[in-house]
């Protein structure tokens, strides 16, 4: 089994409102999935699914090829994005409170709670109450609660809202080593820079639907449209220019170069090979600048959520 | 999995290790004992008192009857006018002048007989001066008659019904008045209970949905379970503060009764009912004890704590599943005035039916029909139930509530569920029957 959790056609309504309408995603096990869409897409309800706070009203879950049930709860850690702990109850009782009821004896907890303290430098807080800590420490105590019993899948959303570069960068390394430790990890953010960075694999929802998924690499494929960013220097910028138009489709180009050069966006024709490209650019001047222009997350995402 | 346990030792131990609900638990007795105390000592103050009333008997025929008591020394003021009666009773500043006028005719003298005070006396005192004159003249009237008043006296018969049920149970007035008390109080302790610690399980569930850890919570957690923890954690809380305030009320009453000598028993009814019981009828005081006794032998002590048990047990948590399904369903507790009406309302009612119906005629149809009703049953049974109440009836009632507990469990937890995820706008009714369906 190469997946971790399947989610087959799932659907929920809440009254008329459909807020999640067939779908579908399979998350490879030890990948990072990148579970996106805009505001109110239906990520937080699918997310709820398959933690079990809500029931889908058709379509069917499966985590680690067993249908969803009761015992996967201590399978699952989940960080919500409307997160939040109990602000009168000290550190160390709250963690071991909630670490028990994801089936963690309390000694275990106690032993595991100490190593994930001191590896996130949040050691003497055990008997400080939450409301007495930065949002930030509070962030990491949240962090640590989540994955303190070893969860086979791992849910953040919006892991690093409230952080500081410095702890982001540490929580960002942390998940990175759970997923080499061997878990499996749905993130669902905004940022697209860290999809880009940490994810696998992507899915894409939109007003209830999923519009676009894969590995994140054949998705970027499947969306580049064999343009080159070109920068040449000839000893007529405007004559090159009215030519390379007339072969090719052609928009100015943006980038810092260091001499006046002609800087142009160039999309080629069906067939035409890269390679082939370069030498003839070669033989109407000197190429300094030459790049394939792969679409990022935040183009796909802006563009097919427009387009649908 | 089950949390449970885990759940209410959290909730317990929150609940009970909470500064404001130690500082209540230590401060509420010694706050109730301090008021009793000053009400205790202030009415034996008031009762201390004396009070001079100056009486202008011109009949002649009436003022042999004020004897001066431990509370009022009546002075008699003689050969004046009115108005001299009147400056003289202001300058000393006594309580009031009785002045009677002087009539042949007993019928008229009674209709022109007044008390003058600088404030509006109390109903006690006119219709003890009333009664006082009223005798007098009633016998003067008899005597002239040429009716013997002491034959009259000798031939006066006082009754006493001797109450006994078929089963050979014997009963007495005292007897209903002990069972209307110990009915009374439990029905009270329910109500309490209720709006205490309902309201303490609505507050836990907005500061879990305020402190947005709830969502954590239910990813690892069944609603329903976290919601029956929270239920029976602060109820595990509750009886622990209440058991505290009976010990140690009870103790520091005894202590403030001791040091300051003031008797706090002392105003309770049974005794008042007692002695003025022993006195107007005429009976010796050892009867009454004797009945007094006989009213606790005959309260089905052990059906009442039976009952107890259960009906608080059902009641509470009809109630509080209720409270919890509102704490859930709104954001702050500002909110939660237009939903708290339709709980307070069957419960104040039922207070009252104790208080109005179940004194008058504990078996009537509406005591009876609202002792089936599930949310006032509870109140209004446990007042019943000292009055003897067939078991079958007592059953038939609980199997109702239980019923009725368990719908409204799974109701609860239905908007619970839903409610504790949203948040923003204060949902209508309307909204809430729809959650019901997700």
């Amino acid at each position: 089994m190469n997946n971790i959790l399947v989610t087959d056609s799932v659907s929920k309504n809440f009254g008329s409102f459909k807020a999640l309408n067939n779908i579908s995603i399979e998350v490879p096990k030890g990948s990072i999935f990148g579970l996106l869409g805009p505001n109110g897409a239906g990520k937080t309800t699918l997310i709820r699914i398959i933690n079990q706070i809500t029931m889908p009203d058709k379509g069917t879950v499966y985590l680690d090829g067993e249908l969803l049930n009761q015992d996967h709860i201590r399978d699952i850690g989940y960080l919500p994005e409307e997160r939040g702990l109990y602000k009168s109850m000290k550190v160390g009782e709250q963690a071991l409170y909630l670490a028990q009821l994801k089936g963690l004896s309390k000694t275990e907890a106690k032993s595991r709670l100490k190593y994930w303290f001191e590896r996130l430098e949040v050691g003497d807080w055990w008997n400080k109450k939450i409301q007495e800590l930065s949002k930030g420490m509070a962030q990491k105590i949240q962090f640590v609660v989540t994955v303190l019993h070893e969860p086979k899948l791992l849910i953040f959303d919006e892991p690093f809202s409230g952080f500081d570069p410095i702890n982001a960068n540490l929580i960002k390394d942390e998940i990175l080593r759970l997923r080499d430790n061997g878990a499996t990890i749905i993130f669902s953010t905004h940022r697209m820079e860290s999809v880009e960075e940490l994810c696998d694999d992507i899915a894409l929802i939109h007003k209830s639907n999923k519009i676009l998924d894969g590995k994140l690499v054949d998705v970027k494929r499947r969306y580049k449209t064999n343009t080159y960013e070109v920068g040449i220097k000839t000893t007529n910028n405007d004559n090159l220019d009215q030519e390379l138009s007339e072969k090719f489709s052609v928009s100015k180009a943006n980038f810092k170069t260091l001499d006046n050069e002609l800087k142009l966006n160039i999309k080629l024709n069906s067939g035409d090979k890269p390679n082939e490209f370069l030498s003839y650019l070669t033989t109407k001047g000197e190429v300094s600048h030459f790049v394939e222009l792969i679409p990022s997350v935040n183009d796909i995402f802006i563009q097919t959520v427009k387009n649908n | 999995m089950n949390h449970l346990p885990l759940i209410i030792k959290r909730e317990y131990l929150t609940k009970v290790k909470n500064k404001s609900f130690i500082i209540m638990t230590i401060l509420s007795p010694i706050i109730m004992i301090v008021l009793i105390s000053v009400v205790a000592y202030l009415s034996q103050l008031n009762n201390n008192k004396t009070r001079v009333i100056s009486v202008l008997d011109e009949s002649e025929i009436v003022k042999d009857v004020f004897k001066n008591t431990e509370n009022t020394t009546y002075h008699i003021l003689e050969n004046m006018s009115l108005s001299d009666a009147k400056t003289i009773v202001k300058e000393t500043s006594n309580y009031g002048l009785l002045h009677i006028e002087k009539f042949d005719d007993f019928n008229k003298l009674a209709k022109h007989i007044k008390f003058y005070s600088e404030e509006s006396p109390s109903l006690s005192l006119i219709s003890g001066l009333e009664s006082k004159i009223e005798k007098k003249l009633t016998n003067l009237k008899l005597q002239k008659k040429g009716v013997d008043v002491e034959m009259i006296k000798a031939s006066k018969i006082s009754v006493n019904l001797g109450q006994e049920s078929f089963e050979g149970e014997k009963t007495s007035k005292i007897d209903s008045i002990i069972k209307l008390i110990f009915g009374l109080a439990a029905g009270y302790l329910l109500f309490m209970f209720i709006i205490i610690y309902g309201n303490m399980i609505m507050r836990s569930v907005i500061e879990e949905k305020t402190s947005r850890i709830i969502e954590v919570i239910i990813s690892s957690v069944k609603p329903v379970q976290l919601m029956l923890g929270k239920i029976i954690g602060t109820s595990l809380a509750g009886i622990t503060q209440f058991i505290i305030w009976l010990v140690f009320g009870g103790l520091l009453m005894t202590i403030v009764s001791l040091v300051l000598g003031i008797s706090l028993f002392d105003s309770s009814i049974p005794q008042q009912e007692l002695i003025d019981a022993a006195t107007n009828g005429g009976s010796d005081m050892s009867f009454y004890f004797e009945s007094f006794k006989i009213a606790l032998q005959n309260m089905p002590f052990v059906n009442l704590i039976i009952a107890f048990v259960l009906f608080f047990i059902g009641g509470y948590l009809l109630y509080s599943s209720l409270y919890a399904a509102i704490g859930a369903a709104v954001d702050n507790e500002t909110d939660t005035q237009q939903f708290m009406l339709p709980i307070l309302m069957p419960l104040i009612l039922a207070v009252y039916i104790g208080i109005f119906t179940v004194i008058e005629d504990p078996h009537g149809t509406v005591s009876t029909v609202f002792s089936f009703i599930p949310l006032t049953s509870p109140v209004v049974m446990l007042m019943r139930i000292p009055f003897g109440v067939p078991l079958w009836q007592q059953l038939l009632s609980l199997l109702i509530l239980i019923g009725t507990f368990m719908l409204t469990v799974w109701f609860a937890a239905k908007i619970y569920r839903v409610g504790i995820l949203m948040y923003g706008k204060k949902p209508s009714y309307k909204e809430l029957i729809k959650w019901i369906k997700y």
